[in-house]
């Protein structure tokens, strides 16, 4: 395989941004046949804008790009398609109320008698393609009715469909649970054994190590080495990734618990639909104490935390904070005696995507001094804003051009630091976290780490959700297992075993 | 000089599309004005259209009665455009403009007449205030109602736009009926009436307006009511999660909106129109999506967008008489400013730009009030 000619060659590529950036600096990346090639590196290392110069959506400032040896010159997407490139994006570029036949043919449509959409046709295509690769898909289904993984194979098979022989999959699993992560992966297998060639942009570890036939790392704009992975470990990977050695446990070190911060007792909460999910549940967390909630995705963790915070309104139950009750307090009653909370779905509740990153770094505390003043405590004040900004930016090393970038130009990886950056204040009392390392980098994840730490140190108590068990198992002095609305478990950390967990989340114990 | 050109770069950003929106819209009308010539009893005319224009030009600024015209029917327009840029800052969609300024016209006109014989500081300032204090509370019901049962502003506004119309007619012909005249009306407004500042016509709420835009400008920029009300309008679940109240702050816009378009009604009536009677037409409240659109909800940007609008007003007639272009070219002229607005793509091609935003984020708002959230045929 590797003494085959490259499908894809790129040579000395260069992108010099406006605001002075160096995303690209001399890179170099050569994909052979029938290979998945991860490229690893960490929020902003210029992966995203190499394949978007690939891709023809960005205009590389010097570099020569090359297919099946010819050097070619990429001017806009459809250039790009028409050599046999694909581009999967982060975020999906399908029309949520189309079908998924009418999503795949869109823009090259199948026609007869001249002006009649056959569809059918289409379709039978598409089911074809899809069984090739290994999965079922009907194509008559709304692409809104899919769930995330399924979405993302519509994406695949739009990329295939069109003949790519290039599949550029820009983090594919970073909106995946792991069941479909591991779907996904049967899937790119099975493309590569039918001969495609893949671009895997990823910055977790484990998932290259196990899909990638071969590992460029990119570090600040340039390649800063190639492995193969059974030549290389997580460790030396994150080293390379990061330019220093980076510890991937946590050094959790010794708590000293206090007294019970937050109190919870028999709280019950109904979702959106209506359904109560939660159903009474009863915790508390101490002072100087990470407490961890395990749990599969579902089961009643988002609603507990919206109900902490405040956005959703429990329907029995007390929640108390320092001695107050606060189980009908407004959001801006419970910010000002202490919490914090860093969401899961950092567009939604966040950030606002349209306001420099100064509004969101005050977003939450915009209205409290030194933001606001004079007049009846209503008057703006910009200076605090900005200054606050420039702090935070450099403190949580938010990489932006400056304090008026817009947030949604950032990076994801940037953007959850500006989430995190704004809620770990210091005088905190608890600090509840959904997700806070989600899209991260292992650089990121152990500073973000760290911080949670240094404020647990501080006397702040810390509730923690996760995704990854095993940042649930790292972090926290305490673990609750979550499941149907209900705490079926505890667990002090030195007994919370990854097996014990998993199966408790699994089957909810003797109540399932 | 650095800074200089960077502002000037901030400001062709967002100022370039409506720019040549316009100017665009000048040459297809001058097109129709082209076509139009060969119909009427001096044949064809290519050169009409400058003529028109440069009569139009004239007649808006060429002269001190041109300017002061123009400024005159600018000041509402101001206003009603203020009114609907802040709602479109929050969010929403007041169509209800025309109704609130109505009601701002008529409590102005009714206070202003019981107060026509006392002292004009008193009585005047009075006046507006009722006009505003009108506009605020029609305003108010379709944000509380919006705010507490969700009924779309777009759908509430549009009817109480005409339970504005008829409730008026009904109040003005049965409760505050004017003895001595041969058709309904309210009183004279004697000294209720807005003092007249410069020559003919050029009455205090111009400078009314002119303020009012200073300050929505600090409303938005300077104060934490502004920021709160930009948040809720660009992503609600993040205002709710920085601890706003998105049910206080779109019941406060749409009052505040309310109130702006309030004051526009009773300028216009303490100032132009003089007393209140059925038919009153609120052709401003119309107009005043359109400046809130070109303006692109800006307070400066709806200042000139305004000012336009009243050039266009105050132009037209001696357009009419000096060339024989009817008045109504004007109308065409507001509607292709708009639909390029709309299709900025079209400007975009025409022009070759670049730089600037993809969508005019107040058209999104309209399209998203229209099309998400409200019930089937909400907008129509």
């Amino acid at each position: 395989m590797t003494d085959q000619p490259p499908v894809l060659e790129m040579r000395g590529i260069m992108k010099l941004f406006p605001t002075g950036t160096l995303a690209n600096d001399a890179i170099d990346l050569a994909l052979r046949p029938g290979e998945i090639h991860a490229l690893l590196g960490e929020n902003g290392a210029g992966k995203s804008t190499l394949m978007n110069i690939l891709y023809g959506l960005v205009t590389p400032d010097a570099g020569e790009i090359r297919i099946d040896g010819q050097p070619v010159t990429i001017h806009d997407p459809a250039d790009a398609i028409a050599r046999g490139i694909g581009m999967v994006h982060q975020h999906f570029m399908l029309v949520p109320v189309l079908s998924v036949a009418e999503n795949v043919v869109l823009g090259d449509e199948i026609v007869r008698a001249g002006q009649i959409l056959d569809l059918g046709e289409g379709a039978r295509r598409i089911k074809l393609l899809a069984q090739k690769l290994g999965f079922e898909i009907d194509p008559s289904t709304r692409v809104d009715q899919l769930s995330v993984g399924q979405q993302q194979r519509v994406e695949i098979l739009k990329a295939i469909y069109r003949n790519a022989r290039i599949l550029v999959l820009d983090e594919p699993t970073a909106v995946l649970t792991p069941q479909e992560t591991r779907e996904i992966f049967e899937v790119l297998r099975r493309l590569r054994g039918e001969g495609a060639s893949i671009i895997f942009i990823s910055h977790k570890l484990d998932e290259v190590l196990e899909i990638a036939d071969r590992i460029t790392v990119i570090r600040r704009g340039k390649v800063v080495g190639s492995r193969r992975p059974s030549e290389t470990n997580e460790n030396e990977l994150a080293e390379l990734m990061v330019g220093r050695a980076v510890s991937l446990r946590v050094d959790r070190g010794r708590s000293h618990p206090g007294e019970a911060m937050l109190e919870v007792r028999g709280l019950r909460a109904r979702n959106d639909r209506g359904h109560d999910v939660l159903q009474g549940v009863d915790l508390s967390v101490r002072a100087g104490e990470i407490l961890g909630i395990a749990g599969v995705a579902g089961n009643g963790q988002e609603e507990l935390v919206e109900a902490l915070i405040g956005l959703r309104k429990p329907t029995a139950g007390t929640i108390r904070l320092a001695g107050h009750d606060l189980t009908h307090a407004l959001v801006d009653e419970r910010r000002d005696r202490g919490m914090a909370f860093v969401p899961a779905d950092r567009h939604k509740y966040g950030l606002v995507l349209t306001y420099p990153l100064d509004d969101n770094l005050a977003l939450t505390r915009y209205g409290d001094p030194p933001f606001a003043g004079g007049f009846a405590g209503i008057i703006r004040n910009f200076k605090a804003i900005t200054a606050n900004a420039i702090r935070l930016m450099k403190e949580f090393d938010i990489r932006a051009p400056d304090p008026k970038t817009p947030a949604g130009t950032l990076s994801g990886g940037n953007q959850q630091k500006v989430v995190v950056a704004r809620e770990f204040r210091h005088d905190l009392r608890l600090l509840v976290l959904d997700q806070p390392t989600r899209g991260l980098d292992v650089g990121s994840i152990e500073f973000i780490h760290k911080q949670v730490i240094g404020r647990r140190d501080d006397g702040a108590a810390v509730l923690l959700i996760s995704a990854e068990l095993d940042e649930v198992l790292d972090l926290s002095d305490r673990v609750l297992v979550m499941f149907r609305g209900q705490i079926v478990g505890t667990f002090p950390a030195e007994e919370a075993q990854r097996e014990k967990v998993g199966l408790l989340m699994a089957t909810g114990g003797a109540r399932a | 000089m650095s800074r200089l050109r960077r502002a000037a770069g901030r400001i062709w950003r967002v100022a370039s599309i409506p720019l040549l929106a316009i100017i665009l819209a000048f040459i297809v009308a001058a097109v129709v004005i082209v076509v139009s010539s060969v119909f009427t009893s001096t044949g064809l005319d290519v050169f009409l259209p400058l003529g028109a224009y440069g009569s139009l030009l004239a007649g808006a600024f060429g002269s001190g009665t041109g300017i002061s015209n123009t400024l005159v029917a600018a000041a509402p327009l101001i206003l009603g455009g203020l009114a609907v840029g802040l709602g479109f800052k929050a969010g929403l969609f007041n169509i209800g403009v025309a109704g609130q300024f109505l009601v701002g016209a008529f409590a102005a006109a009714v206070v202003g007449a019981r107060l026509a014989g006392a002292p004009g500081v008193i009585a005047a300032p009075v006046a507006l205030i009722a006009g505003a204090l009108g506009g605020a509370a029609f305003g108010f019901i379709p944000g509380f109602l919006k705010a507490r049962t969700g009924a779309h502003e777009v759908v509430t506004t549009i009817m109480l736009n005409n339970a504005a119309v008829l409730l008026l007619t009904w109040a003005v012909n049965d409760l505050v009926r004017a003895p001595g005249f041969s058709f309904p009306r309210t009183g004279d407004l004697g000294h209720s009436a807005l003092p007249i500042l410069l020559g003919r016509n050029v009455h205090l709420g111009i400078p009314i307006a002119v303020l009012a835009v200073f300050s929505v400008r600090w409303l938005l920029d300077r104060t934490t009511n502004g920021f709160e009300i930009r948040t809720v309008g660009q992503n609600p679940n993040a205002a709710r999660y920085a601890g706003m109240r998105p049910i206080f702050i779109t019941t406060l816009t749409m009052t505040l909106s309310g109130l702006l378009a309030g004051v526009a009604g009773a300028i216009q009536m303490l100032g132009v129109i003089g007393f209140y009677a059925p038919g009153i037409t609120a052709s401003v409240g119309f107009d005043s999506i359109a400046v809130a659109l070109l303006g692109r909800s800006d307070p400066i940007g709806i200042l000139f967008a305004a000012i336009l609008f009243g050039a266009f007003r105050a132009g037209a007639p001696l357009m009419q008489i000096e060339t024989s272009v009817p008045v109504e070219i004007i109308d065409i002229i507001q509607a292709l400013v708009i639909l390029f607005l709309a299709a900025d793509l079209i400007v975009r091609r025409v022009f070759r730009v670049r730089a600037a935003k993809p969508v005019i984020s107040e058209l999104a708002t309209v399209t998203r009030t229209w099309a998400g959230g409200a019930p089937p045929g909400g907008g129509a």
